[in-house]
């Protein structure tokens, strides 16, 4: 068949086609009828019809604004056809209550590794510096030391910032700033693990140092009560986005029987998952920080207590909540 | 003579970047990847809209005080990471960037971007930025196929240029004239190319290129463009016209 006929014959159907895709995007008005031409039904008959058309036309060689026309016509089809996603992102609930725990607890492995990589360094360094005060100066800075002093000096009306500063300026500024270190930390980790390793170390030798100069400087009931609220929160967000990064990480290192850049897509779908579950932990952690633990309550202990009692639900919902893991 | 024409032809399909996408309807489809040079100009594009609203807010959010500072905060922040992953997930896989230089993210498979894919080469820019200034990223889409960077491993996601949804120009109607000898495939493409762009060409040129045929063909009082496009219309199938006679 020449091209002509072959125009001839197809083009009405290439036409409602493209008109089918065309009013597909446009939202209609209540009342407003379906608007004419090819109905559901008829549609993927015709978009199969129109596959097949383009493969004739590649065959036949037929000139190329006409194969053009139809590879996007196909295109476009296919993108509507296959590209309904069905997202975690729309079922934020089930997410958090099913899926997020589960999937810490089938990556539990990396978790613990995170955590160490954290965890280590910070009660390591905060407990020499008991011993070696001269350590901290290693990582803070003499402005640092002195800043530090007067945000948690006993007297302040609020903990853990500058006085001119209020609440809502510090949310603002723990979500920029926390939220970008657990981005970091999980996308550092498609260098083979190490950006994660780097930033879990370097977060957990810095809060390590902060934590153990205010205590060996005699401000230790301030600085504790302040972040005993959030701690669970955020030290464990910390720990996820690692663990996230080093599941990046261990795509390219250890692949399995797959490729690696199979292997690495597949890897990043969980790693998402850890990281989005972080991401809203650094949001609530940031929420607890500006608003609830900068307070200077005579009595430190019912921030304590706050503390404890977020620790404990934390571990329990990573521990038990979604249930078992069915068999994947 | 054969098996230095395929290699050719290997080589040529080696060169060009268009990919192949396998439909499940049993088809390829033509995917074109975009290079580092139009996406760094969308990205210098979103850089500038995004710098241009901080700007606007930095003016404007101090009336409100240190509140206002939060709020440039987090202003910031989504800007810096989530905005240009909605914009890819919800608005036709394109940042205000890259729908400037026609580009759009589609997945591997060359089904639309969603939130997962978006939200993935979003948030590993950081390890494509590093050591500096992108070189991780850029070095990444040089050596990779379909110029992907980290992200886009990450992600299984390729950034290409959209389908242009020009409406094919029509080959001009003359009237058809079979070809002086038969023509192999490679030959009948020309044609039909040449005739295509016959349009968009000076008549000048178009006689220009057509000179190069014109010591095949017989002589004849038509210029050797008019005899080319005669015979493309030949091929295409086209019937004689009613009121054409020769």
């Amino acid at each position: 068949m020449r091209q002509a006929e072959f125009e001839r014959r197809y083009a009405s159907l290439w036409d409602s086609f493209g008109q089918w895709l065309e009013n597909r995007g446009k939202r209609r008005k209540k009342g407003e009828p379906e608007p004419e031409g090819l109905s559901a039904a008829q549609v993927p008959g015709v978009f199969r019809a129109i596959c097949s058309h383009l493969a004739l036309a590649r065959d036949r060689q037929y000139s190329p604004f006409l194969v053009d026309h139809l590879n996007r016509l196909v295109l476009d089809g296919h993108q509507v056809f296959y590209g309904a996603s069905t997202s975690w992102f729309s079922a934020p609930w089930r997410f958090l209550a099913i899926e997020f725990p589960q999937t810490v607890r089938a990556e539990r492995q990396l978790v613990w590794l995170a955590a160490l990589l954290f965890f280590g360094p910070l009660i390591g360094l905060t407990i020499a510096i008991q011993f070696f005060p001269g350590l901290a100066s290693l990582l803070l800075s003499p402005t640092d030391m002195g800043q530090m002093e007067t945000m948690y000096r006993p007297e302040a009306d609020r903990l853990g910032m500058r006085d001119s500063s209020t609440n809502v300026m510090m949310f603002g500024f723990y979500i920029w700033n926390n939220v970008r270190i657990g981005f970091q930390t999980f996308a550092g980790g498609i260098l083979l693990g190490l950006g994660s390793i780097f930033f879990l170390l370097f977060n957990g030798l810095y809060i390590g140092a902060v934590l153990g100069y205010l205590q060996q400087i005699g401000l230790g009931e301030q600085i504790w009560s302040f972040v005993a609220a959030h701690s669970g929160l955020e030290l464990l967000a910390i720990v996820i986005s690692g663990a996230a990064g080093l599941k990046l990480g261990a795509a390219l290192l250890s692949p399995g029987r797959r490729s690696r850049r199979l292997a690495l897509v597949e890897n990043a779908k969980v790693a998402l998952k850890l990281m989005l579950g972080a991401a809203l932990m650094f949001v609530a952690a940031a929420i607890v920080e500006a608003f609830f633990s900068p307070l200077n309550l005579p009595d430190p202990r019912p921030k304590y207590a706050v503390g404890i009692i977020l620790w404990v639900l934390l571990l329990a919902y990573f521990w038990r909540a979604g249930g078992p893991r069915a068999a994947r | 003579m054969n098996s230095q024409i395929g290699a050719t032809a290997a080589a040529g399909s080696n060169l060009d970047t268009v990919l192949k996408v396998t439909t499940p309807e049993g088809i390829e489809l033509a995917l074109h990847p975009a290079g580092p040079v139009p996406r760094v100009l969308a990205w210098l594009i979103d850089l500038v809209w995004r710098f241009a609203v901080l700007f606007v807010l930095l003016m404007f959010l101090p009336m409100l005080g240190d509140v206002g500072q939060g709020i440039w905060l987090l202003v910031f922040f989504l800007l810096d990471w989530l905005v240009p992953a909605w914009f890819e997930a919800r608005r036709g896989g394109a940042t205000p960037g890259k729908k400037a230089l026609g580009l759009m993210v589609l997945r591997d498979d060359g089904a639309p971007a969603g939130w997962n894919e978006a939200l993935t080469r979003n948030l590993l820019r950081f390890a494509d930025f590093l050591p500096l200034m992108y070189m991780g990223g850029l070095l990444s889409m040089i050596i990779s196929p379909g110029f992907k960077r980290l992200g886009d491993h990450a992600a299984g996601t390729l950034v290409v240029h959209k389908p242009s949804s020009a409406p094919s120009a029509p080959v001009p109607s003359v009237d058809p004239e079979p070809p002086p000898a038969a023509l192999d495939l490679a030959g009948r493409r020309a044609l039909l190319d040449y005739a295509e762009r016959y349009p968009q060409l000076t008549t000048e040129r178009a006689e220009e290129i057509a000179a190069a045929a014109a010591p095949m063909l017989a002589p004849d009082s038509r210029s050797p463009a008019q005899r080319l496009l005669a015979m493309a219309n030949h091929l295409l199938g086209r019937a004689r016209s009613e009121s054409g006679s020769s």
